[in-house]
């Protein structure tokens, strides 16, 4: 392995990660419509956990790729060891692996978003350490005057170690023989989880989109400041909107009820920078990044607004435990995580993308948008059925045969996604299989 | 400097309330029998929650079972039937009889849990 190249073999992982994903993901929501399709062979109880498994894996795979490219350039000199850092991607390759084979034989921990066994998580540790070690020894952060995206790293990086071990304390009877605790706390440590990547993506973006602008001071100003204490706080304290059905102590629900609102914040300033920004210009070099980064822009507003409205009690009680959920956690990993990191990653490869490829890949974005608009409606549509059903006590068949138009859709319009991925997968993976250079 | 100031505060108020979270937060009186220990063991084992959620936690193909042992409409009864002989959707796992007990011991501890007050 070129010893230059890490970045990019974690972006061919994550990749690869994405292409099978996606086709389970598809498999699974054609198994909604048919039921029993490929038997026992290939269940929905083995696509669903490879599905969601290997959609983490992408994000995970491609940040790591985009980091690993990133911090030379910020540090100004080479990664700290491209030894470790070899080892890392081995390990990781590795436990993809382990984890397909162990799903298609029917080994789970069966717990929620982490269903392998325990001691993959050992794996997975392992490897974020040699990670975090490589970080420190080549940024050298401090933390005083530094930009906000190393901020942001710094705390995506630590803050997963917390999380994932966190998730393991039902491993403890303290915590599970509890059922209350169990679950409240499943939903502390996932739901940080979910906010320590984010920290990651928007570490990587925010340094991208300060090399496009060429403007060094937007990332140490007072705004971006503002917003990462916002986005850290609600990694902290949000994830209790999960738990209002959880009969934990009242406060867990009052601390995140606030907590949550304050993203309305957020959601004014992108509106007020949305209309600012309209008609400004876009670099030649980049305009793939800003392709993606403004479809990013557009479903964070759309996420945000249904995660705002779902994180009041009143309407959570019927969203809760609903396709609305699935809506929520697929708008925002496909929406916003897979378009950043494709802007991300177009940034490191653009200048080699031919004429014609970026007329593709442009056009495929365009279609990666619609289609996600219609699966994301017909999820919202699916769970306003499910949650009318469950308050009029239809038997849950009935609902199901209710719901059944619109999976089909759902169905449809993940087939023109999947399409419109591959197009772009296809289109930024020939560079980076061409030019050894590259990342 | 400030920032690191604020970041300092903002880390020792998330440890103590983690710390609160994890005990006085969550205090349950509701105490698991061995009988519902080894129901949760089969419920991880056998990957229940890919199709089921329990307080909102889980897949969406199947039903929320948090107050299945008690719904009016189900009942333990019914669940224990369903879990016996799989259903449309819902694979039969061949459990043995008493497996099927554990696992209902397991969803009616849920269900108290859900019902009762915490400490
Ligand atoms: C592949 C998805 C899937 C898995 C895995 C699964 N179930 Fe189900 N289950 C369903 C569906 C769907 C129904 C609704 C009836 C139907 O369509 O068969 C159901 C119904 C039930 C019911 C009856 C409740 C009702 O409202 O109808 C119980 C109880 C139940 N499942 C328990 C379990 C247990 C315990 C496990 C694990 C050992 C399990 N299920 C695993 C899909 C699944
Ligand atoms: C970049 C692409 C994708 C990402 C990152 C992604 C991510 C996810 C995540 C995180 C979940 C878990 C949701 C939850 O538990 O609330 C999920 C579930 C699911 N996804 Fe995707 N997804 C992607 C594309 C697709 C596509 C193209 C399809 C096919 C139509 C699909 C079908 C499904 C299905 C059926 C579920 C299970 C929902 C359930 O539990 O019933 N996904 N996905």
């Amino acid at each position: 392995m070129d010893q230059k190249n890490i970045g990019r073999h974690f972006i061919l992982l994550g990749f690869g990660c994405l292409l099978v994903s996606i086709t389970f993901g598809l498999v699974a929501s054609l198994q909604y419509v048919v039921p029993h399709l490929f038997g026992d062979v290939l269940s929905f109880r083995t696509t669903r956990p490879l599905h969601v498994f290997l959609a983490i894996n992408w994000i995970f795979a491609c940040v790591t790729g985009v980091a690993y490219n990133a911090w030379p350039q910020v540090a100004g000199r080479p990664l700290h060891s491209y030894g470790l850092a070899q080892i890392h991607f081995f390990m990781h390759l590795a436990t993809v692996l382990v984890v397909i084979i162990g799903f298609f034989s029917g080994t789970f921990s069966g717990r929620e978003y982490l269903e392998f066994p325990v001691w993959v998580s050992g794996l997975i540790v392992g490897y974020w350490l040699l990670f975090v070690y490589n970080y420190f020894k080549t940024v050298h952060p401090d933390l005083r005057g530094a930009p906000v995206y190393i901020w942001s790293w710094t705390a995506g990086l630590v803050f997963f170690l917390i999380t994932m071990t966190e998730a393991h304390l039902w491993l403890l009877p303290w915590f599970n023989d509890n059922i209350i605790r169990d679950v409240t706390v499943q939903w502390k440590a996932n739901g940080s989880m979910v906010g320590a990547w984010n920290m990651l993506i928007y570490g990587s973006s925010m340094f991208i989109m300060e090399r496009v602008s060429g403007n060094t001071t937007a990332t140490r100003g007072r705004t971006a400041f503002l917003f990462f204490f916002l986005g850290f706080t609600n990694l902290m304290f949000n994830w209790g909107h999960h738990t209002y059905v959880v009969p934990a102590h009242p406060v867990v629900k009052q601390v995140a009820y606030i907590i949550s609102m304050t993203e309305l914040i957020l959601f004014a300033n992108i509106i007020m920078k949305w209309r600012r920004n309209m008609g400004s210009q876009t670099p030649p070099n980049s305009v793939l990044t800003v392709t993606f980064f403004s479809i990013a822009d557009r479903w964070i507003l759309m996420n945000l607004a249904l995660a705002i409205a779902i994180s009041v009690p009143y309407i959570n009680q019927f969203t809760h435990g609903t396709q609305i959920t699935v809506a929520h956690a697929m708008g925002t990993t496909i929406g916003i995580n897979t378009t950043l990191l494709l802007g991300c990653v177009s940034w490191i490869v653009e200048q080699s993308v031919s004429r014609a490829s970026r007329k593709h890949i442009i056009l495929a974005s365009r279609w990666l948008h619609w289609s996600l608009l219609v699966f994301w409606c017909s999820l919202l549509v699916t769970g306003f059925i499910r949650s009318a059903g469950t308050i009029g006590s239809l038997p849950f068949v009935r609902i199901t045969e209710q719901m059944l138009p619109w999976l089909r859709v759902f169905s449809l319009a993940g087939v023109a996604l999947v399409a419109a991925l591959v197009a772009i997968i296809i289109s930024l993976v020939k560079p980076i299989l061409v030019r050894t250079d590259v990342a | 400097m400030r920032k690191i100031y604020f970041i300092v505060c903002l880390m020792t108020t998330y440890i103590a309330y983690s710390a609160w979270v994890y005990t006085g937060g969550t205090g349950s009186v509701v105490k698991m029998e061995s009988a519902a220990q080894n129901g949760k063991r089969i419920w991880q084992r056998s990957n229940c929650q890919n199709c089921h959620q329990l307080f909102g936690l889980g897949g969406y193909m199947g039903p929320d079972l948090t107050s299945v042992t008690t719904d009016k409409r189900r009942g333990a009864n019914y669940a224990r039937a369903i879990i016996l002989s799989g259903g449309n959707n819902m694979p039969n796992y061949h459990f043995t009889a008493s497996e099927a007990d554990d696992i209902i011991a397991y969803l009616d501890h849920v269900n108290k849990a859900a019902t009762a007050n915490i400490r």
